[in-house]
């Protein structure tokens, strides 16, 4: 591949994309921009009386999708191969169960006199 | 023979085509979410079951466990920073970004510890509560796992001042990043459940 075409080549891949399969600086940055941002808007959420009905679903939404992008992004699942996701979703899926599990059974089930 | 050597150059690669370290650095994260798990969950059951305050909602400073979750969020920005520097094998940016990674992770601890005095100036101590006790088991085992991390971030420091962790060998810097990642991720969850949903 001549020089020419190589620059080519870099110049049409994505901003994202980068020859090692990570992402560039710029882009980096741009993810903890918006995690920031999420952060202020559940600070935010939770200061809004009006809110409170909806208050704790909508965080745990936010909060799911800045690990997301944590695991993702920062951590390159998404350039991983899939095993990795697998290995991990097993101990995050195992965990989210016993978390819930517990939950419905002191605090839920108590409250329909179980 | 040709084999062997060829496995070696691998970088110890399995027939999954992961290395070794990293599959196996994975599977310790994925168990860390179990541990991690089990202290939520001690937190989570005895939520609002406390006899004697002080509670949750007197003393929590939401304001303040803000701004070291965003320090601690701009740290990991600064640890992906640091091994995308070290793929291109710019040591004096590497170098920085670590030292950025310490700091944060220094002011969050700070921050940390300075609320942990004003909870027990309120009277909540580990033996105080059975939130007392699950709140600075959970926090304080999070606080543990930050430490551990500023102590990797330092070593790392040393090797690339060294010259031993070239472009090549980055992988050592990208495994110290998953700890730290998931050190953040920690701290996400624990923000949203113990200090946002009162």
């Amino acid at each position: 591949m001549s020089t020419d075409v190589q620059h080519a080549s870099e110049a049409s891949a994505p901003d994202h994309g980068h020859d090692d399969g990570h992402a560039s600086a710029s882009f980096y940055v741009w993810i903890g921009v918006i995690l920031a941002v999420v952060t202020g808007v559940e600070v935010a959420i939770f200061y809004i009386e009006a809110m409170d009905p909806y208050e704790a679903p909508i965080l745990v939404i936010l909060s799911a999708a800045k690990v997301i992008l944590v695991i993702m992004y920062f951590m390159h699942l998404k350039m991983e191969p899939k095993f990795l996701t697998w290995v991990f979703m097993a101990g995050v899926v195992l965990a989210t169960f016993m978390v819930s599990a517990l939950v419905v059974l002191y605090h839920v089930l108590p409250a329909f006199g179980g | 023979m040709a084999q062997a050597a060829a496995a070696v150059d691998d970088h110890g690669h399995t027939t999954t085509g992961i290395s070794n370290f990293k599959l196996g650095f994975w599977t310790f994260i994925a168990s860390e979410c179990l541990f991690f798990g089990t202290l939520i969950s001690t937190y989570m059951v005895y939520k609002g079951r406390a006899v004697v305050g002080p509670y949750p909602a007197e003393i929590f400073d939401v304001l303040i466990t803000t701004i070291s979750t965003t320090v601690l969020l701009f740290s990991s920005l600064a640890m992906v920073l640091a091994l995308h520097a070290v793929q291109l094998g710019r040591k004096k940016h590497a170098i920085m970004w670590l030292l950025a990674v310490i700091a944060m992770g220094g002011i969050f601890l700070g921050m940390e510890f300075n609320s942990y005095l004003k909870y027990i100036d309120y009277g909540l101590t580990l033996t105080s509560s059975t939130f007392g006790s699950s709140y600075y088991v959970l926090t304080g085992t999070h606080k543990v796992h930050v430490v551990l991390g500023m102590i990797w971030m330092a070593i790392l420091i040393w090797l690339i001042a060294r010259d031993r962790i070239p472009p090549a060998k980055s992988e050592q810097v990208e495994i110290a990043g998953l700890y730290w990642h998931f050190v953040d991720i920690i701290w996400i969850v624990i923000f949203t459940l113990i200090y946002l949903i009162q």
